[in-house]
């Protein structure tokens, strides 16, 4: 079914009874030219791109819960195009350019809403950092507008100039960046997938990867072996084990992200601000939540739960830079958990197995990077290169030493980022 | 969660500041080749369940190996990295 005005309109006066599911829930075949493990925002957008792309739909996606169950629905819902190293910054471009078609070509509502991104300096070297980030942005050909105080105070009256510690002196305006609505690109990306041919198998875990001779030739299943000529890898969250299965060591530490929400308030916060200082940000839902996180618990975790004292500290940030919002009720919190590469750069690569690829390392950053992640694997899968956008996030990087790609300058470590 | 420091009892995680997988502590030798200190530094098992990762006692300088469960966050046994285990 394609979805426009009209069937909400009959729906409307047929009591609702005609809508359909929006994806099949088809028994698992015996082989499959590709089988995706992973049905996050990943591997959904990699199966679509696919199946639209390169016209391959003799394909499986394995999830092993539901679709959506993931951190596709258990992230802040942050798009933006705001990076400044090569190999990050024309991936996330094309990200956000399809970002910006997304909707149109999925004929889903995914809630894309480019309500600007504004980033916080408090200091003339910061401001001379965002300075030369929005110079490397405006290169990309993408926008962006340094703002001085006064021109933060127009778009955000309501935070603290004057915090004896951080006082504000000027932000970053990303007039692109924004919000999208993230089960709906779980759900459009399915549905396009599905739509095309291509298998979601849910409540399928793989326990095993099969390789013979140096060759990938299937997995084992919950739900029984799956034969395939290419396996492609993209569990960010459980890479690790996924990888294991393979007889591989990844250069990955997994840890737990915080984030909140509020209960629903009238608008009152039109952006997604950041206040990278205090390792916060914030927007508000369309629900009018006010979503909210800070850093990582920066502890090796797979609980998707954290501790108190990055709940305080998120807190404490939130009322450093905006006490008004000590009048809002917090209705709760969750934890997500994050792929670490040492860089934290993520990586989409083919590996020492023939027909094997990985995708993974997304860190904090996966959810903007799910229309071009899926399509740069699809490209990788499909003719076996890189595609020239993702061309840089290689495997062997933290082997070789070529092509670290350390955003935030830190250094290339596990637990720096 | 709360860690067990061996010189200074059982306290809060705020005193404690994360250092990575015990895996460090297997240092190779100094001939050991490229790809053996590639993986030293960056590859990782990262392990859903039991884990073992060093931890810094902030207020006594001790480093800690701890015993941890990365599911469930049980904190389960502690020793000084100085005697050795990794």
């Amino acid at each position: 079914m394609r979805y426009n005005a009209w069937q909400i309109f009959k729906e409307a006066f047929t009591g609702q009874t005609g809508w359909k599911p929006v994806w099949r829930d088809p028994e698992p075949k015996k082989e499959y030219d590709i089988v995706l493990i992973g049905g996050g925002g990943h591997g959904l957008s990699t199966a679509y791109y696919l199946a639209k792309n390169h016209g391959l739909t003799n394909i499986a996606v394995l999830e092993k819960g539901y679709i959506g169950s993931g951190n596709i629905g258990r992230n802040t819902t942050i798009v933006r195009a705001n990076y400044f190293l090569p190999g990050n910054s024309e991936f996330y471009s094309h990200s956000l350019k399809l970002w910006e078609g997304l909707e149109s070509d999925l004929n889903y509502n995914v809630m894309h809403s480019q309500r600007g991104l504004i980033n916080l300096f408090h200091s003339d070297g910061q401001r001379d950092a965002f300075v030369r980030r929005g110079n490397a942005m405006i290169n990309q050909g993408d926008d962006a507008v340094l703002l001085d105080r006064d021109g933060v105070r127009q778009h955000l009256p309501y935070i603290d100039f004057d915090n004896v510690r951080f006082p504000v002196y000027g932000g970053l305006l990303h007039p692109r960046g924004g919000t999208a609505r993230h089960d709906a690109v779980a759900w459009g990306y399915a549905r396009g997938a599905d739509q095309r041919g291509v298998d979601l198998i849910q409540n399928c875990e793989v326990t095993g990867i099969d390789i013979s001779n140096g060759k990938v030739t299937g997995v084992q299943t919950s739900r029984g072996p799956i034969r395939a000529k290419k396996v492609a890898m993209v569990a960010a969250g459980r890479s690790g084990q996924v990888a294991a299965m393979a007889g591989m060591r990844l250069p990955i530490e997994s840890h737990v992200l915080q984030a909140f929400v509020t209960e629903g308030l009238k608008p009152v916060i039109d952006h997604v601000v950041s206040f990278g200082m205090g390792h916060f940000y914030i927007s508000q839902s369309d629900k009018g939540g006010l979503v909210f996180g800070g850093d990582l618990d920066f502890y090796s975790s797979y609980a998707q739960r954290g501790n108190l004292p990055m709940k305080e500290h998120v807190m404490e940030a939130a009322m450093t830079l905006m006490p008004m919002i000590g009048k809002a009720k917090v209705l709760r919190s969750w934890g997500g958990i994050m792929d670490m590469s040492p860089d934290g750069s993520p990586i989409i690569d083919r590996t020492h197995v023939d027909g094997l690829f990985v995708n993974c390392g997304w860190n904090y950053g996966g959810f903007k990077a799910v229309p071009a992640s899926g399509w740069a694997y699809a490209h990788l899968i499909a003719t076996g290169k890189p595609h020239d956008t993702a061309a840089r996030y290689r495997l062997d990087r933290f082997t070789t030493g070529r092509g670290i790609m350390d955003e935030e300058g830190t250094g290339s470590q596990h637990n720096l980022h | 969660m709360r860690i067990t420091c061996p010189h200074c009892g059982e306290r809060d995680r705020r005193e404690f500041t994360y250092q990575g997988a015990s895996e460090i502590m297997a240092r190779p030798d100094a001939d050991a080749g490229v790809s053996a200190f590639a993986d030293y530094l960056h590859l990782r098992d990262n392990p859903a369940g039991d884990t073992r990762d060093m931890w810094y006692h902030d207020p006594c300088g001790a480093w800690i190996v701890v015993d941890r469960n990365t599911v469930t966050h049980a904190v389960t046994g502690s020793t000084l990295a100085r005697e050795g285990r990794t």
